[in-house]
């Protein structure tokens, strides 16, 4: 890993569903980070990266969510984001928002310019080859859509799984469609959205894993839900938890949790 | 036809709960996407033809009005007629107006979404004239008494099981102990049947895949040759075409031609391609008496200039919904009009209604795919949500989903809040979760819970446990 004299200063963007469900994301983020040879900072003035409202055709109220991120954020070598969903958003989408307001559009490309997915930012930016983890299981790994199409994420997680010591990985068939989580397309059209994940939840069968792991929240909530409905004995984690070696502090996504919290 | 488009919620159910669709859906999903992927890995230059196609397109977009009029000067030059439609209505009549003028009993038809968006087959049978569909897929549909599930595979929401049963019902001059359980014998069937449609015909109707300006011809692709035998041993030819079809040059056909069969069937090319310019003349040996093109808007020249203006590259190759998660579960009659799947989330809401269609633009995850693969390159996820965002304008979104969503953004926007209610929320959650870890059914998240469990959160929020170490670790 190459060594910067200054630290590299990143302000990670927590996300909103890793915020209320999974905590355990942001400090897997955090200490993949430091290992990458960054200072971590997290902007308290962060609440969502506004897709709720973008995709709902609410661009008054997304405007009004971007313009903080982009305050909250100014300032920062990079803004990392656990999720290739929100991360596409704010490196995707905000300069649409501001097109006919140029003194917003410039911060807002400024902002898109440094702003990365967590693991592709490893990879990437940061030139990470390896990591000192180890999990003992068969993982599949399912191609959340955004960072897919949006980021271009796809062989970056890989390569940092191969290092990990006691995982195999087994390619998911379809991993690159959709799982049906969509956002507010699973509120709003809940029996089409629970069809697809029951696809997945077949397409991860074949497979034959006992791990799967993906790098956005709102997959994954959705595929552990589903998985979970069936009675399938799969567990579901963010590829974050795996790569930083965290995977012994909590337990899967939707699984018992232990009596003792943090 | 009637759009059911505002039922998509129901028409999604039902098609949910259809094993024949599902199984047909599930070959399909098995079928395209694979075959598009090897033509495409074997054609590198694949990516430099998407963008010579969208330029194409867009340059005539920005020249409509020019290439339009070219076309029909050589159209003219060449014998032939163009007709401008603004309406369906006005495209019903001048079709029906042909045909009457040359006394016809029955029309062939070759394959044609414009037909279909003007219900031109229910137009011309009230008037006393009989249509036949000569593409096998739209006269399976048309016995069945359908409309089309998909623009390029109209019956792909059957199994030929269905068929075959349609066929001994139709059919009822054959032999009911005949075989037809494969494919090929339902294809031969048909064609027997058509054969004879064919030379009865008095006039013959195609669409259009491209209305070549700088000749005055119109482009028509299939796989079963009935289209050449449709338009040539006719009265009169009539070909429908939308407006956006035009392109100035042969050559420029020739792209598009590359792009449009590996999109659309994993084909390198159509079996046949087939280029009509103007009737028969004297030293032909055949050919169509009349030759005639029947141009629609129906709304098309109102998006020029606005966010929708993209949409009018669109082919109609069928990729976008080849390869959409949405289609694939639900299939094309879901959608509840002519043009399913992502371009028809674009296009219908323009043609019968975003009030209409409000459903459509919102039945996707925006997973990205049919841009992905669009051979035109058409943001079909952004256009959609610009529909989103006309909806909203218009307040036709239901009422509790705004309010939920002002609801939640009054708090997204105020941080320290939103931290507290966010705090309260995941411990609420964590404790109600205790350690089953998931709920089985939750408040307020009924269509969520009732067919997957909902992963509890772990107790508390990243900020406030994120808080909470650095305070220990200034304190330390």
């Amino acid at each position: 890993m190459p060594d910067a004299p200054v630290p590299i200063r990143v302000g990670l963007f927590v996300t909103c569903l890793v915020d209320l469900f999974r905590p355990s994301v942001g400090f897997a983020a955090v200490k993949l980070l430091e290992e990458a040879g960054c200072t971590v900072e997290v902007p308290a003035v962060q609440t969502c990266c506004g897709q709720p409202s973008y995709n709902s055709g609410d661009k008054a109220d997304t405007k009004a969510i971007a313009r903080q991120v982009i305050d909250a954020f100014e300032g920062f070598d990079y803004v990392v984001v656990p999720s290739g969903s929100c991360g596409g958003m704010i490196k995707e989408h905000y300069t649409e928002l501001f097109a006919d307001e140029p003194a917003l559009f410039q911060r807002a490309q400024h902002l898109a310019k440094r702003t990365y997915e967590l693991v592709s930012f490893l990879t990437d930016v940061r030139g990470m080859e390896r990591v000192e983890a180890h999990y003992d299981g068969v993982a599949t790994y399912h191609d959340a859509c955004s960072g897919l199409r949006e980021l271009g994420v796809k062989q970056q997680p890989r390569k940092l799984l191969a290092a990990v010591q006691g995982l195999t990985l087994k390619e998911l068939p379809g991993a690159e469609v959709c799982c049906g989580f969509g956002g507010t397309f699973c509120i709003k059209y809940p029996d089409i959205s629970e069809r697809m994940a029951a696809d997945k939840a077949a397409d991860i069968a074949k497979t034959g894993a006992d791990t799967l792991l993906a790098g956005d929240m709102g997959c994954l909530l959705n595929m552990a839900g589903k998985l979970s409905r069936l009675g399938r004995n799969v567990r579901v984690r963010h590829i974050a938890e795996v790569l930083a070696d965290m995977s012994d502090e909590t337990p899967p996504i939707g699984a018992p949790t232990r009596q003792e919290r943090r | 036809m009637q759009a059911t488009s505002h039922s998509f919620k129901q028409n999604a159910h039902q098609a949910l709960g259809n094993a024949n669709l599902q199984k047909a859906l599930n070959l399909m999903r098995a079928g395209f996407p694979a075959k598009r992927a090897a033509v495409i890995a074997k054609l590198p230059e694949f990516e430099a033809l998407r963008e010579q196609g969208k330029a194409i397109k867009n340059h005539v977009l920005e020249n409509l009005d020019f290439y339009l009029e070219a076309f029909e000067r050589n159209v003219v030059a060449r014998g032939g007629h163009v007709h401008w439609c603004r309406t369906p209505q006005e495209a019903r009549e001048t079709v029906l107006a042909i045909c009457r003028r040359l006394e016809a009993k029955t029309v062939t038809k070759g394959k044609s979404m414009i037909a279909e968006e003007i219900a031109l087959n229910d137009h011309l049978a009230q008037n006393g004239i009989t249509p036949i569909e000569t593409d096998l897929g739209e006269y399976i549909i048309q016995i069945r008494n359908e409309y089309p599930s998909h623009i390029i595979a109209p019956a792909i929401h059957l199994v030929k099981e269905q068929i075959a049963q349609s066929f001994r019902e139709t059919h009822t001059h054959l032999d009911p102990a005949r075989l037809l359980e494969e494919a090929p014998t339902l294809v031969a069937e048909a064609r027997t049947i058509l054969r004879q449609k064919f030379l009865s015909a008095d006039v013959g109707i195609t669409g259009a895949n491209f209305c070549i300006a700088e000749t005055g011809s119109t482009i028509i692709v299939t796989n079963e040759g009935n289209g050449d035998l449709t338009q040539t041993l006719t009265k009169a030819h009539i070909a429908l075409a939308s407006l956006e079809k035009i392109v100035p040059t042969l050559e420029d056909a020739s792209t598009l031609l590359r792009l449009l069969a590996r999109s659309a069937t994993g084909q390198e090319f159509s079996t046949y391609t087939t280029v009509s310019t103007g009737p028969r003349r004297p030293e032909d040996t055949d050919g169509p008496g009349e030759f005639h093109v029947v141009f629609l808007d129906n709304g098309r020249t109102a998006m020029l200039g606005t966010e929708f203006q993209d949409m009018l590259r669109c082919i109609r190759c069928g990729a976008c919904m080849n390869h959409c998660p949405v289609y694939a579960t639900v299939g094309g009659h879901a959608y509840g009009w002519v043009y399913p799947g992502p371009m028809g989330a674009v296009l219908t809401p323009t043609l019968v209604g975003v009030d209409e269609a409000g459903h459509l633009p919102n039945a996707s995850t925006f997973c990205g795919k049919c841009e992905s693969v669009c051979p035109m390159k058409i943001p079909l996820p952004k256009l959609m949500r610009h529909w989103r965002e006309r909806e909203f304008e218009k307040q036709l979104s239901p009422a509790t989903y705004r309010y939920g969503l002002k609801f939640w953004a009054f708090f997204a926007t105020r941080p320290s809040l939103y931290r507290l209610f966010a705090g309260l929320g995941a411990r609420l959650l964590g404790v109600m979760g205790g350690s089953r870890g998931r709920f089985r059914s939750l408040p307020l998240a009924g269509g969520w819970t009732q067919g997957r469990d909902m992963p509890a959160p772990e107790g508390r929020t990243f900020h406030s446990l994120w808080a909470e170490r650095r305070r220990a670790g200034k304190a330390a």
